[in-house]
């Protein structure tokens, strides 16, 4: 007997008219590195889920989800953890991404957080982040009973980042211990836990920014459209460039709003995410602009600056 | 309309580090070799310090650093040691840089407190390491550890740098007398290439730049060799062996099998037979989501089809017919320890190998070794960062490659079944009991088919004892009464086999081992074809015995220890040998003139001083009755 053919099976809207172009070898590799990841997840673990920030990194995950099961769907729903302050342009994004690529996504907001009236401008960045980031990440984590968690972080991103494991083990309560992590030889990933423990997956910690782009544009993979310059009103607020996404921002005595070419290289709360002044209007301008470029991605991350060693205590407290 | 369509690009726009693609290495040296100071300049000199990250890296150098006015790179890397102090010390660090030939990830290892482990995890997944050595210093016996750790975990390739050429007055004689050194002693360690280079880290001869103070070296500078050195076309040589990660079965349709190609080739129409049951079959398709390929090789992420609908899960792995891994369920390795609860041989732990989990105990540890001078050690456990050379055993047989000819199927980690801590890493050396080229051909008939059709389970009972002691007797009543209840029975008895099977046997020791071998795998078909066998025999060492039951599954093997005291026996003497052995007329006979070794683990003992033969023989059926085996 011959031919399978897979009858009701995935395909993804608009799989095959984009223009696509030939993997090179290195992300080829990375590819194949990432979606063993994500497979072993699905096969080791009873309840897991794929967080899904709506960035570039996110994204590229999520199509790498795609990729690792097909014929099948994912076997896992997203969770966009929603803050209330993601721009706007990244809400239309999720919904056209989840409609195009057909997976269930959970949204879950920290109402409680809400009702008490946190928000990044009134209560600081810090505050805004532990509570509605980590602290509804944790409630939704509870309340579904996931047992993994796919997140999107890179080693390259940060330098606590660049020892962090690819299975980075939870203890009960959703908390990391740097001393209680499992050493990891080969590709065999312990996938072992106790009821009540949980892991987080990081299986695009071997990309480095550079690499995210290449495969976006590789791949024609869909990004929220503030990656690219355009003219924006903004506001200069501490050296940094904010753009005013609604009117809960208030202006500051003497701040005026104006419009600039800038494009955002990391998108976050948009009173927390600072743009960058550019004129890349395409994938292959971020991609010259990129290997040009003499900053970090994280500079323009307000709540990184805000205390000293921040990604570390967010990671002791459950971020990712 | 939020989503961004892009653009198509002329192919003008060529991705980075498209040439060889990506290659990861290790850095093995101590602090004071200039370790950091080599990543910190691998990373300045490709330009993937940032403006704040060096603002930053200025700042420090001018309060912390070791280098006077210019910047010390090494402050790069050692910006961990802060975290090191928040309780961070068993780690090892990965850092990413580019160049337009090649991308490069390092695994960078703390080379002073717990290296043993770190080294071995950031050795586990590179294809080359840098071994630096000081020029001042020479071959030391940390450069001996180092290397031995990396050719243990089957890194093949070397880069032997030969640093602060600077502090010793760029000279080649220097340069030469290291480099005649190290080769005479890592020979020895089977690696493919080792590319020795002379360079000075601080200020960057020969890590990017050709250096005009070394003329006299006419090798490649370290990043020329970095680009070119092919790691990658050997995976693909190497016989096809595909671990099945996850059945994908959107619909009936549709049964799939996606995972990871571990090495070798696979094409449509290929014949596989999965390792553990020998099942045979062939390659349908090689389904991605880019569409059918014609081809998949080592490394790439696949999903199979076969032709026919085999028993396959995951954990199985799907391999060519004429090139078969092993499939034992006893094997010898490597086993480095990485917890502080030291090994226990005799426990159970988890073993993780490729994507098959199964409970694994180590049952001997033949060495330990020194990782300073290679020397071998007696020892009964192993601590944290020792390693030891072990035989293992597992509940069912497993497929596996030595470590040396494949690292993906030769691979394993221990899983502490309590904590779930990862506590140690195997590397398989062969399979024990010879059985590496001898297939099973998978039958038709069942185990389980066939206990059904008998209406009670297989055992192996084993008898032992003195001559004398009455096994023969209590067995045959044992085999009468199993008999009348419907029973099917055989019984296997010492002096009969000696007659046949063994005739060509005397009584050495030898000879006693392999009698009782053979006893042993005749007994085991017996159980396979769903017998209970019964087996009368001296079998006076513990070593045997322990032999014998190892063949059996759990719960399958019975043994039955004959208990009557040697003055019993020779007053009973039903044979006249004791008598003949006491005059010194036969050699070897146990009891007198060659030992027996009490068993410890015997499931019955039945003490015949004072108990009829035929209660001895009630206390077996019952037990066999209680144990549910009829």
């Amino acid at each position: 007997m011959t031919a399978h053919t897979p009858t009701s099976s995935f395909e993804p809207q608009g799989h095959g008219p984009l223009a696509k172009r030939p993997l090179s070898a290195h992300l080829r590799r990375l590819e194949a590195e990432s979606i063993e990841i994500i497979r072993e997840v699905a096969a080791a673990f009873e309840n897991p889920v794929m967080l899904y920030s709506i960035g570039k990194d996110s994204g590229v995950m999520l199509h790498l989800a795609v990729k690792a099961f097909y014929p099948s769907k994912p076997p896992f729903p997203l969770l966009h953890v929603d803050t209330t302050w993601k721009f706007q342009d990244m809400i239309r994004h999720r919904d056209s991404i989840v409609e195009r690529y057909g997976v269930d996504l959970l949204i879950h907001v920290n109402e409680e957080g809400l009702a008490k009236g946190v928000n990044p401008i009134a209560s600081g960045s810090s505050l805004h982040t532990q509570v509605m980031k980590t602290e509804g990440l944790k409630q939704a984590l509870d309340k579904y009973g996931f047992d993994a968690a796919f997140g999107g972080a890179r080693r390259d991103e940060e330098k606590s980042r660049a020892k962090e494991r690819i299975f980075s083990f939870r203890s009960e309560g959703h908390t990391w211990d740097p001393r209680n992590q499992r050493p990891e030889l080969w590709r065999l990933y312990n996938t072992r836990i106790a009821k009540g423990e949980t892991i987080r997956v990081f299986p695009l910690s071997n990309w480095t920014e550079l690499d995210i782009w290449e495969y976006t544009r590789a791949e024609a993979i869909p990004i929220v459209p503030l990656y690219l310059a355009a003219e924006r009103p903004v506001v200069r607020r501490n050296g940094m460039l904010i753009m005013r996404d609604d009117n809960r921002m208030p202006l500051e005595p003497g701040e005026t709003e104006e419009t600039r070419w800038v494009r955002f290289r990391s998108l976050g709360c948009y009173p927390l995410s600072a743009a960058v002044e550019s004129q890349a209007t395409t994938l292959d301008d971020i991609i010259d602009e990129m290997k040009i470029s003499r900053t970090s991605e994280r500079q323009g991350r307000l709540i990184d600056v805000d205390e000293s060693a921040s990604m570390e205590k967010k990671k002791r407290e459950g971020y990712f | 309309m939020s989503e961004t369509l892009v653009q198509t690009a002329p192919a003008a726009a060529v991705e980075t580090g498209n040439g060889r693609g990506l290659l990861r290495f290790l850095t093995c040296g101590s602090v004071d070799d200039g370790k950091s100071t080599l990543i910190g300049r691998l990373l300045y000199d490709s330009k993937l310090i940032f403006e704040d990250q060096l603002a930053s890296l200025e700042r420090d150098s001018k309060r912390h650093g070791t280098t006077g006015d210019d910047i010390d790179l090494a402050l790069l890397v050692d910006g961990l040691e802060a975290e090191r102090q928040q309780g961070i010390t068993i780690d090892v660090a990965y850092r990413f840089f580019t160049t337009p030939n090649r991308s490069f990830i390092v695994a960078d290892t703390p080379g002073h407190e717990q290296y043993t482990r770190n080294m071995a995890t950031g050795a586990s997944n590179a294809d080359l390491a840098v071994i630096l050595i000081d020029a001042r210093k020479g071959v030391l016996t940390q450069t001996r550890r180092h290397s031995y750790i990396c050719s243990l975990l089957g890194v093949k390739h070397l880069v032997l740098a030969v640093n602060k050429i600077d502090l010793a007055d760029y000279d080649q004689a220097v340069f030469d007398r290291i480099v005649a050194d190290y080769m005479a002693f890592a020979r020895t360690l089977g690696f493919e290439t080792i590319t020795p280079i002379p360079m000075s880290a601080r200020f960057g001869d020969n890590v990017y730049t050709r250096s005009d103070k070394l003329p006299w070296f006419t090798g490649p500078t370290l990043i020329q060799h970095l680009e070119v050195i092919d790691v990658e076309s050997t995976a693909a040589a190497k016989p096809f062996r595909f671990p099945v990660q996850w059945v994908n079965r959107p619909n009936l349709d549709f049964r799939g099998f996606s995972g990871t190609i571990a090495s070798g080739v696979v094409r449509p129409g290929d014949k596989v037979v999965v390792a553990a049951s020998g099942r045979e079959t062939a390659i349908e398709r090689i389904v991605t989501y880019d569409g059918d390929l014609a081809e998949a090789r080592a490394g790439d992420a696949v999903t199979l089809t076969l032709k026919d609908e085999v028993d396959v899960a995951r954990g199985d792995l799907l391999v060519p017919p004429a090139a078969r891994p092993e499939v034992a369920d006893q094997f010898a390795a490597h086993l480095l320890w990485m917890t502080d609860e030291p090994l226990l041989p005799g426990r159970s732990y988890l073993m993780r190998i490729g994507t098959q989990y199964s409970p694994v105990k180590v049952t001997a540890l033949k060495h330990k070794i020194d990782v300073d001078t290679l020397e071998h050690l007696a020892g009964r456990t192993l601590a944290l960062n020792e390693i030891g050379f072990c035989n293992f055993s597992t509940s069912t047989p497993i497929a596996f490659d030595p470590y040396n000819d494949n690292r993906e199927t030769g691979a394993f980690i221990l899983i502490d079944r309590y904590t779930n801590a990862t506590v140690g890493a195997g590397m398989v050396s062969f399979g024990l009991r010879r059985a590496a080229n001898i297939h099973r051909q998978s039958l038709l008939v069942g185990r389980e088919e066939r206990e059904t059709l008998n209406g009670h389970k297989p055992a192996g009972l084993w008898f032992t004892g003195l001559s004398g002691s009455g096994k023969s007797t209590i067995a045959n009543l044992v085999e009468r009464e199993l008999h009348d209840r419907g029973v099917r029975t055989f019984l296997l008895d010492g002096d009969n086999v000696r007659h046949g099977l063994n005739r060509d046997l005397g009584f050495s020791d030898a000879d006693r081992v392999e009698n009782v071998r053979r006893v042993g795998e005749v007994a085991k078909l017996f159980v396979e074809a769903g017998v209970v066998v019964l087996c009368s025999f001296i079998s006076p060492f513990k070593a045997e015995r322990r032999m014998a039951r190892e063949l059996f599954a759990e719960g399958e093997f019975i043994e039955v220890f004959v208990d009557t005291p040697i003055d019993d026996c020779i007053a009973r003497d039903p044979k006249g040998l004791y008598a003949k052995a006491l005059k010194g007329e036969i050699a070897n006979f146990t009891g007198v003139s060659s030992p027996y070794e009490r068993p410890e683990i015997a499931e019955l003992v039945l003490e015949t001083a004072n108990t009829e033969a035929s209660a001895s023989a009630r206390r077996v059926v019952d037990d066999l009755i209680r144990r549910g085996t009829i």
